[in-house]
C-alpha cells in the first residue's frame, strides 16, 4: 500500500475532470486518477456539438438559451444554475477555440453554428443555430484539445488507477472529504490519495442498459463510491434515451443529423415528428422525439419484420453536405449495418444515453450531504454530477457545455479550497473497506458469474424502466434488481492474479451498477407524475402540485444489516420562469 | 425513399445467423509464465459481430482471465487497436464476417511496444513521443477577447491529422518503429501536422526543429503500413511527406 499527499486530486479524465485539471493544476498540486487513460473517456464519443449563444450566425442571447434549458428540463431544473450555464457559455466555447479546437468556421472565419433540438428563437418560436462543432466529431475534438493542454500546463496523471472508496471523516458534527483509495490496475497495488479537495468527474451510469450509447466503462463508479459513505444521489430516475442510436447496437447517431435536415421516418415513409411537435417537428427535445417514435412503433407503424424501429432519413441531403457536417456517424452506418446513408435510410432506436441525476452539488461545485450541507473538500462536476441544470431531460449540446462550464467552476473552487484549508486527518485503516470488497471477489468460490448478472440486469432495466414506465413494470424491476444483488454475493471470478485483472474489475463495476440500478428503480416507483424522461403511463401528467422537487436518495444500513434506499425531496429554484405546458 | 438494401439486411437477419469460429490468441500472462503461447477458443457468433464481441463472449463465459482494453465499443477511444490476423486493427471497428471467418482468426498484441498481460501493451512509450512533439497551440502576444478568425480553407489545411484517436495502431505497424522504440512514429508525427499547418499556430519552427533529429521524420521508409492501419482513414504517410516537404521548403 502507498500513501500519496496531494492539495486537490481529480477523479476521471474526460471533459469534465480535463477541464477542473488544467484550472487546479495552476493553483494547486494536483494529480488526476483516471480508470483509463484520458483520451479513452466518453466525452470522445459526443458528436453534435455545443451550445453557446454566440449569434454567429443569426441573433440569439444567453437568455433565450436559459429559458429553452429550463424548458427542455421540464421545470425540474434549477434555475439559478441553468443561467450560470448559458451565460457562462460563451466564454466555454472562446475559452476551447483558444486552446486550439478545430470548430468549423462560417464564411467570415468565425465559429459555425447550426440547430440542434429544443434549442430555439425567443422562447420557442423557431429553431435557432446555438451549436457550435467541429463536424460530428465535437467531443473527440474537446477531449483532445484538453488532453492537449493538460499536457502544456503539466497535469499529472495517474493512469489505469480505479477509485473505490470516498474516504468521509466527520470534523466537528460535520462530513468532511479526507481523500481517496484507488486500486492500480496493473499491479493490484492499493493506493490512498490523502487531498484537502477531491473532485468527482468520472461520468455516467448508462451500462445498466442494455441497448445504449455509453461506454462499456461508464459503470457509475463515483456516484457509487460516494452513495455507499451515506451521500445521497439526486434525480437518479430521470434518464435520457437519445432517440437515435443504431437499431439494436445503441451506437450514437448524432441528432445534428436532424440538425442538418435528417428527417425521422415510419415505415410508411411518413415524417411522423410532425404530428407530435408541429414547430420543432424532428428537433423537438430528446424524450418527446424518443416517446414519439415508440408510440409508431407501438401502434404497428415501427419498420422491419418485427415493426421495432424507425428510419433516419438522409438521403435528400447532399453527398457533401453529408461528408463535411457528418462523416463519423455516416462511416458508422456502412461500417455497423453495411448501409449507404446516401441513398437508404438508417434504422433507428432510442438508445439509453445520459444520466440527469447525480451526486448532488450546488452551482461551485461543493457536493452536498443534504438539501443544503456541504461536504468540505468535495466536488463533482459533468454527468456524475447533478447541479441540476438538465432537470427532467437535458438538451443536446448542453453536456459538452456543462463539463466546461462547471468542470472549470470546480477545478477552481477546489484549488481555492485547498490553497486554505488543512488535510483532514485519513481515518484508521483507510484501506479497509476496498481490501475487504477485492479479497471478498478474489476468494470466492461462489457460482455466479458477472457476465450473467450484468445481462439480467441490463434485459430487466430495458424491460421495465425505459422509455415507457409503469407502477407494474418498475416494481419487476426493483424485484429482480433486489434478487440479483442477493445473487451478486455469490459472484466469483476466474482471474486470481494482481496484474491487469480486468475480470476483478468488471466484478467491481457490476456492483456499482447494481446498487445505482436500484436507486434509479426506487426513485422512478415513487415519482408518480411525468416529467421530461421519467414517463409514467399509469400518471401520464405533470404534477407540479406534488412533484415538482428534486428526489434525494440515501443509502439506509439497518441494524441487520439490511440495505434500503430512503427518499427525501428538495426544493426546485425557480428565478424568472413560471412553469408553463411544455409543447414544441 | 429506397429501401432495398434495408429489405435485404432484415431478411438476412431473420435466419439463425451464428457461425462457429476459432479465435487463436496470443496469450501471456508473467505471473504464471515467461513465455506466450497460443491459445485457440471455438465460439458461436453472429458474422457480423464485432471480433471485440468474440473478445467479450470468451472473456465472459468461458475464460475471465482473457485480458484487453477496450472501452467505446465503436472506434472512437482508441483503446482497442490489436494485431487481428496480422494486420493492425481497432477490434471494435472489424466485423467477423470481414476477416474471413473458415479459418483460425489470429489476434495478438500491437508490436513494438512492451506486451503487459495477453493484449495489454505499455503505452507510455507511444505517449511520451507524442507528448516531445508539443501537441497543443502555442499563440504569441495578446488574446484576442473574442474566437480567434480562422477560414474554412485554412481549418481543412489540417482536417486530417484532427481525427487522429491516438490508437497506436499506425506507429505499431511501423518496420521502422518495430526496429528502433527511439523513432518518434507515425502518430507523433500526425499529431505535429495538426499544428504545424494550424493557421492560428506559431511553434511550426520549433516542432519542425524536433522532428528534424535523427530520431524524426527521416526515419520514414514510406511503407504505408501506417495508412492501411490507421482505422480513422488518415493519410498517415501523406501527412508525414508533408512535414518532410515543410522542413526541406520551410514553408507551411
Amino acid at each position: 500500500m502507498k500513501i500519496h499527499k496531494y492539495d486537490t486530486v481529480i477523479v476521471g479524465a474526460g471533459g469534465a475532470g480535463m477541464r477542473a485539471a488544467i484550472e487546479a493544476t495552476k493553483r494547486s498540486r494536483t494529480a488526476v486518477l483516471t480508470k483509463l487513460y484520458p483520451t479513452r473517456s466518453h466525452t470522445g464519443a459526443a458528436q453534435g456539438g455545443m451550445a453557446a449563444a454566440l449569434a454567429n450566425v443569426e441573433e440569439d442571447n444567453w437568455e433565450w438559451h436559459t429559458f429553452d434549458t429550463v424548458k427542455g428540463g421540464d421545470y425540474l431544473v434549477d434555475q439559478d444554475a441553468a443561467e450560470i450555464l448559458a451565460k457562462e457559455a460563451i466564454d466555454a466555447v472562446l475559452d476551447l477555440e483558444k486552446m486550439g479546437l478545430p470548430f468549423n468556421r462560417t464564411p467570415n472565419g468565425t465559429i459555425d453554428q447550426r440547430r440542434f433540438g429544443g434549442h430555439s428563437r425567443n422562447h420557442g418560436e423557431a429553431p435557432v443555430r446555438r451549436s457550435c462543432y467541429a463536424a460530428d466529431r465535437t467531443g473527440h475534438m474537446i477531449l483532445q484539445t484538453l488532453y492537449q493542454n493538460c499536457v502544456k500546463e503539466g497535469v499529472e496523471f495517474f493512469n489505469e488507477f480505479y477509485v473505490l472508496d470516498q474516504l468521509i471523516v466527520e470534523v466537528d458534527g460535520v462530513k468532511h472529504s479526507a481523500g481517496v483509495v484507488a486500486y492500480e490496475l496493473a499491479t493490484g497495488e492499493i493506493h490512498i490519495f490523502q487531498a484537502k479537495a477531491v473532485i468527482y468527474a468520472s461520468g455516467g451510469t448508462g451500462k445498466f442498459f442494455k441497448v445504449t450509447s455509453n461506454a462499456h466503462t461508464l459503470t457509475g463508479d463515483g456516484q457509487a463510491a460516494c452513495y455507499r459513505r451515506g451521500l445521497p444521489l439526486e434525480d437518479m430516475e430521470f434518464f435520457q434515451f437519445h432517440p437515435t442510436g443504431i437499431w439494436r447496437m445503441g451506437i450514437l447517431l448524432t441528432e445534428g443529423a436532424r440538425g442538418e435536415g435528417g428527417i425521422l421516418r415510419n415505415k410508411d415513409g411518413e415524417r411522423f415528428m410532425e404530428k407530435y411537435a408541429p414547430v420543432m417537428k424532428d428537433l423537438a427535445s430528446r424524450d418527446v422525439v424518443s416517446r414519439s417514435i415508440y408510440t409508431e412503433i407501438r401502434e404497428g407503424r415501427g419498420c422491419g419484420p418485427e415493426g421495432d424501429h424507425v428510419y433516419l432519413d438522409l438521403t435528400h441531403l447532399p453527398p457533401e453536405q453529408l461528408d463535411a457536417k457528418l462523416p463519423d456517424i455516416t462511416e458508422f452506418a456502412r461500417t455497423y449495418l453495411g448501409i449507404e446513408p446516401y441513398t437508404d435510410p438508417i434504422p433507428i432506436q432510442p438508445t439509453a444515453h445520459y444520466a440527469m441525476g447525480g451526486i448532488p452539488t450546488n452551482v461551485e461545485g461543493e457536493v452536498l450531504s443534504d438539501n443544503t450541507t456541504v461536504v468540505p473538500g468535495l466536488y463533482a462536476a459533468g454527468e456524475v454530477a447533478c447541479v441540476s441544470v438538465h432537470g427532467a431531460n437535458r438538451l443536446g449540446t448542453n453536456s459538452l457545455l456543462d463539463i466546461n462550464v462547471f468542470g472549470k467552476r470546480s477545478g477552481i473552487a477546489a484549488a481555492e479550497y485547498s490553497a486554505k484549508a488543512d488535510f483532514v486527518e485519513l481515518p484508521e485503516a483507510p484501506e479497509s473497506l476496498v481490501i475487504a470488497q477485492i479479497e471478498k471477489l478474489r476468494n470466492s468460490t461462489g457460482s455466479e458469474r458477472v457476465a450473467d448478472l450484468r445481462r439480467e440486469l441490463q434485459e430487466t432495466m430495458d424491460a421495465n424502466v425505459m422509455v415507457f414506465r409503469t407502477e407494474q413494470t418498475i416494481k419487476t424491476a426493483v424485484e429482480k434488481i433486489a434478487e440479483l444483488r442477493e445473487r451478486y454475493e455469490n459472484v466469483s471470478i476466474q482471474d486470481k492474479g494482481k496484474r491487469f485483472n480486468t475480470d476483478l474489475l468488471e466484478a467491481i463495476e457490476l456492483g456499482n451498477l447494481l446498487e445505482l440500478a436500484e436507486v434509479m428503480a426506487v426513485s422512478a416507483l415513487a415519482r408518480k407524475e411525468s416529467r421530461g424522461g421519467h414517463y409514467r403511463e399509469d400518471y401520464p401528467n405533470r404534477d407540479d402540485v406534488n412533484f415538482m422537487r428534486h428526489t434525494m436518495a440515501y443509502r439506509e444500513v439497518g441494524e441487520d444489516g439490511s440495505e434500503t434506499v430512503r427518499l427525501d425531496y428538495k426544493p426546485v429554484v425557480q428565478t424568472r420562469y413560471q412553469p408553463m405546458e411544455r409543447k414544441y | 425513399m429506397a429501401t432495398p438494401v434495408l429489405d435485404k439486411v432484415e431478411a438476412e437477419s431473420a435466419a439463425s445467423p451464428y457461425i462457429t469460429v476459432t479465435m487463436r490468441i496470443r496469450r501471456f500472462n508473467p505471473e504464471i509464465s515467461d513465455a506466450s503461447v497460443w491459445e485457440d477458443f471455438q465460439i458461436e457468433i453472429d458474422p457480423k459481430e464485432r471480433v471485440l464481441d468474440a473478445l467479450h463472449k470468451i472473456k465472459w463465459d468461458v475464460d475471465g482471465t482473457l485480458t484487453f482494453r477496450r472501452s467505446c465499443a465503436h472506434g472512437i477511444c482508441g483503446s482497442d487497436a490489436m494485431r487481428i490476423n496480422g494486420k493492425n486493427r481497432l477490434a471494435c471497428k472489424t466485423l467477423i464476417k470481414d476477416i474471413n471467418p473458415e479459418k483460425p482468426i489470429t489476434v495478438e498484441a500491437i508490436k513494438g511496444l512492451t506486451v503487459l498481460k495477453d493484449l495489454v501493451v505499455d503505452m507510455e512509450p507511444f505517449f511520451q513521443a507524442y507528448r516531445d512533439v508539443m501537441p497543443f497551440l502555442v499563440t504569441k502576444g495578446n488574446e484576442p477577447t473574442r474566437e480567434r478568425l480562422q477560414t474554412a480553407e485554412d481549418r481543412e489545411r489540417f482536417d486530417d491529422t484532427t481525427k487522429c484517436i491516438l490508437c497506436a495502431a499506425c506507429t505499431s505497424s511501423c518496420p521502422v518503429f518495430w526496429n528502433d522504440g527511439q523513432y518518434f512514429g507515425p502518430a507523433a508525427i500526425v499529431n505535429a501536422h495538426r499544428f504545424i499547418f494550424d493557421s492560428r499556430d506559431e511553434a511550426g519552427e520549433q516542432r519542425l526543429e524536433i522532428l528534424n533529429d535523427k530520431d524524426g521524420v527521416w526515419r520514414c521508409r514510406t511503407t504505408f503500413n501506417c495508412t492501411d492501419a490507421c482505422p480513422r482513414g488518415i493519410e498517415v504517410t501523406k501527412a508525414i511527406q508533408e512535414v518532410k516537404r515543410a522542413l526541406i521548403t520551410r514553408r507551411f
